[in-house]
Order: C-alpha cells, then structure tokens, then sequence
C-alpha cells in the first residue's frame, strides 16, 4: 500500500445518504479478476443521468468525495473502493460509513474521514458555491481543512489505521510478526478442521 | 469474574495476540471461498510469494455468477466463464477443496457451511461476502470481509480485529401465525435502521427467537449486515445440536455428545452485559414487505405505500421521495394492490429446504399469474435433490415456477437471471438496493410464503388469500 500523508484537491459534495456499494459499483463489475480499471463502473448506474453530480464540469478532476451518512453500506466488495481510487478520489468525507466498506478502504489507502452531520453539511454547502477552492485532509493531524477560509475539524482514525495510512505499511507484514504466537495458537486449537473430510474431487468421504 | 456474551467467549477463545495501541490479531477457524471475491486474492499471495496457510481450512464454492438454467449448457458470459476457472486453477494450485458449478456439493457458500456441518458452535468464520453473518445461527462468530482481508486470511490464517461491541435484539413473545423469520429480520432492519447495528455484533434473544428452527435463525442472522452490522449470533440449545446431529462435518456416536457438550457453553452467561438493549414485541409482527430502496423501509403488508410527508425528518423524507420515484410508487398506495411481474425464491436468506416447503405448500394446486414470470433457485445441490426427493420440485412446475439449479441467481443479478428496467420483483433475497437485481429494476423484500402466494395472485397477497 502507498503511505498517505496529506490529500490536497477539490471536493465534488454528493448529496445522498445510503449510497452502497452496489451503487457504488454494479455487480455486473464484479466478475472481473483483475484489480484495475473499475473506474470505468464507477456509480455506472448514475453516470448516465446529466444531472448527476460527478458530470458537473465545476466538479471535474475533485479528488474528495464528501457524502451523506452510511456511505458504503451492504455488499463487502472491495471492488468499491477500487473504483473510487481508480477514477481518481483519495479521501471520501461524511457522517458515517459501513463497517467493512470502511476496513477495505484501509487497506488500500482510501482515507475515510468521518465529521459530524452538521460539518459535513457546511462542507458540501461551501463546495457546492465554491468549487475550485481546495480541501485538505490531513491524516497526520487528523484535520479536514478549507484552506481559502481557515474552517477546520477534527476526524478520528484508529491508532493503527492512521500508522499504516502514514508509513503504507502492508497489513500482512504486520500479522507476520506474530507468526510464532500464530503457530503456538494453532497447536493448542481445538477447532474441527475439513482434513479427511472430502477426497480430492470434494465428495464426502463416508466413516 | 462478571458474566461473558457470547460473542465475548468465541472472541476471547481466539486471541492470538493482543498489544496495546494495536487491533487484536485473531484466529479464524473456517475461511469459505467463492469466484468473485478472490481471484484478486490469489493474485496478491502469488505476486508475494504466498501460500494458503491452512488449506485444510480453506473451502470454496462457485455460487455468485453460475447460470442457474441447465446444467448442460456451458457459461455463456466469457467474463464470468474466466472467474469460475480462475477460482478452479487457484484452488487446484493452492490445494483448496472446491466445488464447482454441478458438483453434488455445491451451493451458495452460507447453504453448504451449515449443511455439510462444516460451520459449528464456537468457531470463527470469515468469507469475503457480507452475508456471512448467517453461520452466526449456529453459534459461530461469522463475518464478511473484503478482498484484502480474503488475501490477509489465505496467507495467515489470521485476522487484525478491533474488539466490537454487543447489541442484545431481544424479541419477546411468541410471534403470531403467518410471521415467518424472515419478517422478524425486516422487523429487525426496521427497527435498527440501515446503520444502526454499525460496530455491533447482535445477539438475537427471546422466546421468538427460541422458537425459530435452525434455518429460520439463518435466514435471521443473515440480515444482521442490513442492519449493519457484520455479525450476528444465536445461542446454542437444543435446536442446534439436533441440526447439527447426523451431517458430515460433524463427529458421531460418543464423540458428538462429547462435542455438543462443548458446543453448549456457547451461550451468553445469565449475568452477562451488553453495550446496547433492543426490544421487539413478537406478538406485534406481521408478514411484512419492503418498499423502498434500502432494508429498512419496511410496512406489513396489509399497509400503504408511505410518503415523505409521513417522516418529520427532512433527511428521511428527502430520502423517502427519490425511493419512491426510483420504485414507481404513490404514496397510499394499498401494497395489496400492487402487481408484480418477476418473483424470485432463493438467495442465502431463503433458499433453504424449509423456505421450499413452506412456498410450495402455498403454490400447490394453484397456478402462477399470467402476467408474472417465478423462479424457484434452490441453496445448494443438496437442497435441490431434497426437495426433488419430497416432489417439490413437481409441485412447482405444476403450479408454473421455473426449478432451477443452484446458486445466487437473481438476488444480486451477476448471473443471467435478471430484472430489466421497470420490472418490479417481490424477492425472497435481502438486499432491495436500486440496481441490485438488474438495472432499473424494483425488488420488494418478502417471505417465501408471501413470495409464493403473491406469485399466484399476481399483486402483492398473503397465503391465507391464496386459499380464500
């Protein structure tokens, strides 16, 4: 993973609560096996409508998406977070998010930044009449900022999450310096496990 | 020592190592495998020089983009044919029992878990699907993850984990006639809202609960992530050993009752607390159906369409509005009166042999609507040859249902079977999202019962109309 310290762009404010992640990317994306190229699908549901706010010029090339609450709820494809990094967003800001969309944005180095309902509002409310002006968020400090007005508050990652956003530290790496509390785990487990329970063509072996 | 949950005694039990500052690294018991989630996975293992730590821990399935029409017609979709072999030449070159699409075995990966046995009280139980939550019936902690975590998983067998906290969803009473699990999980939804569960792991408790067959308790727990939460669990009694007696994952004879015996501490201690207490009246529920865009926008079925002016909530009713133009709805609207043009019975909330049973019980001696096209797509292969076995399958096709093979189908649309623009579905699935089931399609969330019964009449309808 890239380490991420500060993410410095223009914010395109998505005035929707509930976005999940079907919306996010339609399953009809899903069956690809590669990592790359979901931009393409991204919202492709709504990408069509020319009201939508991701075709509004004012907004062009925003890397912060600022949303309504429960962003990224439902279905835990991680091909969600691939198609916001993939069409350019760095940073998505709003009041909350859905548990596992927030974990696979952590592990790619998507910054989640969630504010108050209040702020997130006042937020959209200043891009939407100011659309060139830039938006910080700065993991270090944990500050979303609007430069231009001074406006700032605070946002709150987990200590580790913030450590790994900073360093771009590979969360496999990490696990494997317990490699040796894993293995004394597993001497002492007493959890079934599915050896000599189906043949190699995966028929149930019968006792 | 104060009391433990039973989400606190399956986590404590799985501490691999706990530093402070860090999230817990915790051991995960059973990892299930399907082709749309992993494939990039695999990739990640191969480009680091990875392999699967615990094959032997490790079972896939085939279930998200199979065809579910004849057997003996190849993938058509070139895309989807890729998957399904990348997920045969991964399991193949990293020694994973896999079961593809026709294999006696396979199923839609939260069917076959409990099925086979090889989902038990006390165990951790990862997938990169968010339905997972449904192995959390049998007493197991099971949660879904995403592709990193797929990959974090192969490679270590292990998961970071932050400790969540325990929401207790008591639903009290006996719940009347007619209410199936299913309108509990909706009641469930409605109650906690989409995000409500966020950070919980929900414990479902009381005499309704109790009273609910092991499958109903999946078809319940299955729906804890609409709530948002990413798991959700049932206590160990009875119900669960006598499920989980007899199938192949499990021990027998003399080592089963030892087994259960151990399986039983998998409960919440009596003096046990938890971070959030939610009460439902069973008695107050009702066969129930969604309206909406998201799992919460729940009304029985003997309601009305609501409109934004019934919300004081400015947020809600903006909200209620563009659901209601994407659903093509009117606001008072008597539900009763609405036709339906697809109906679909399946998904990992309800495509077990109990739904089958339950919806052909309905269906027999009657005939689909005209004007309505219905698919029966059972869990899991085994599913399918049960109810063949119990002419299930005959009744359906008498009644004018499509039998079809097994897999997700038309919950998620990855396959064939899909809604087009403006079809309105009344879905036995879990997820009524824009979209979810074809593009400009309008899904309603119901029981098999009332899917079954609305299939016949054509318009929304309980069973008891059906027979009238």
């Amino acid at each position: 993973m890239r380490a991420v310290r500060v993410i410095q762009g223009r914010a395109v404010p998505m005035e929707r609560s509930d976005v999940d992640t079907d919306q996010i990317i339609p399953s009809n994306w899903l069956k690809r096996v590669e990592r790359t190229g979901f931009g393409r699908g991204l919202f492709s549901e709504w990408r069509d409508d020319a009201n939508f706010v991701l075709n509004d010029a004012r907004f062009a090339g925003a890397t912060i998406l600022i949303a309504g609450p429960r962003f990224g709820t439902g279905s835990s494809r991680e091909h969600a977070v691939w198609a916001l990094m993939d069409y350019g967003f760095d940073a998505i800001i709003a009041p909350s998010f859905g548990d596992i969309f927030r974990n696979n944005s952590s592990k790619q180095g998507l910054v989640i930044a969630e504010l108050a309902t209040t702020d997130v509002e006042e937020l959209m409310e200043y891009v939407r009449n100011h659309p060139s002006d830039m938006v910080v968020v700065d993991v270090e400090s944990g500050l979303v900022e609007v430069p231009t007005t001074g406006w700032q508050r605070n946002f709150v990652l987990d200590p580790m999450t913030r450590e790994r956003l900073l360093n771009g530290w590979d969360d496999i790496d990490l696990t494997l310096r317990h490699a040796e509390d894993i293995t004394v785990y597993e001497v002492s487990s007493r959890a079934p496990t599915l050896r000599g329970l189906f043949d190699r063509a995966g028929h149930v072996i019968a006792h | 020592m104060a009391g433990r949950t039973l989400y606190e005694k399956i986590w404590e039990e799985h501490l691999v190592a706990a530093s402070p500052g860090e999230p817990a690294v915790i051991y995960i018991d059973l990892h299930l495998v399907h082709e749309v989630t992993s494939p990039q996975a695999f990739d990640g293992l191969r480009l680091n020089g990875r392999s699967v730590r615990r094959p032997d821990r490790t079972l896939a399935t085939a279930d998200h983009n199979v065809p579910t029409d004849s057997l003996s017609v190849p993938v058509s979709d070139p895309v989807s044919r890729r998957q399904l072999e990348a997920l045969d030449e991964n399991c193949q070159e990293f020694g994973i029992t896999l079961f593809p699409r026709g294999h006696e075995n396979q199923g839609i990966v939260h069917v076959i878990g409990p099925e086979l046995g090889v989902t038990q009280p006390g165990m951790t139980i990862v997938c990169g699907d968010s339905h997972t939550s449904t192995h959390g019936a049998l007493g197991a902690l099971a949660f879904g993850i995403g592709t990193s975590e797929v990959e974090h998983v192969l490679a270590t067998q292990t998961l970071p984990q932050q400790r969540a906290k325990t929401l207790a969803m008591n639903v009290e009473g006996r719940a009347p006639e007619g209410v199936s699990a299913k309108d509990i999980a909706l009641a469930v939804v409605a109650k906690l809202g989409t995000g409500g569960g966020a950070g919980y792991v929900v414990e479902y408790r009381g005499e309704a609960i109790r009273d609910l067959s092991m499958e109903g308790r999946m078809t319940l727990c299955n729906m804890s992530i609409e709530a948002g939460a990413r798991a959700g669990v049932v206590a160990v009694d009875d119900t669960t050993i006598d499920y989980l007696r007899g199938r192949p994952g499990v021990p027998s004879g003399d080592a089963f009752e030892d087994a259960a015996r151990r399986w039983r501490e998998f409960v919440s201690d009596e003096d046990a607390t938890f971070d959030h207490v939610v009460t439902l009246r069973a008695e107050e529920l009702a066969p129930f159906v969604t309206w909406g865009t998201n799992p919460a926008q729940v009304v029985a079925l003997t309601g009305v369409v609501p409109g934004p002016d019934d919300y004081s909530d400015p947020d809600v009713a903006s909200t209620t509005q563009r659901s209601l133009s994407y659903m093509g709805l009117t606001p008072g609207t008597p539900i009763k009166e609405i036709p339906v043009d697809v109906v679909f019975i399946g998904s990992c909330t309800n495509s077990r042999i109990e739904d089958l049973r339950a919806a052909a019980a309905v269906a027999r001696g009657h005939h689909v609507a005209n004007s309505v096209r219905a698919l029966v797509v059972p869990g899991s292969h085994r599913v399918k040859t049960q109810a063949e076995t119990e002419g299930l399958d005959q009744i359906f096709l008498d009644a004018g249902f499509e039998w079809r093979e097994p897999g997700c189908s038309m919950c998620l649309g990855m396959n064939p079977d899909q809604l087009t623009s403006g079809q309105r579905s009344a879905s036995t699935s879990n997820r009524n999202f824009e979209g979810r089931q074809g593009r400009g399609g309008r899904t309603h969330l119901v029981s098999p019962v009332v899917a079954a019964a609305t299939a016949i009449l054509g318009r929304f309808a309980t069973p008891d109309e059906v027979d009238a």
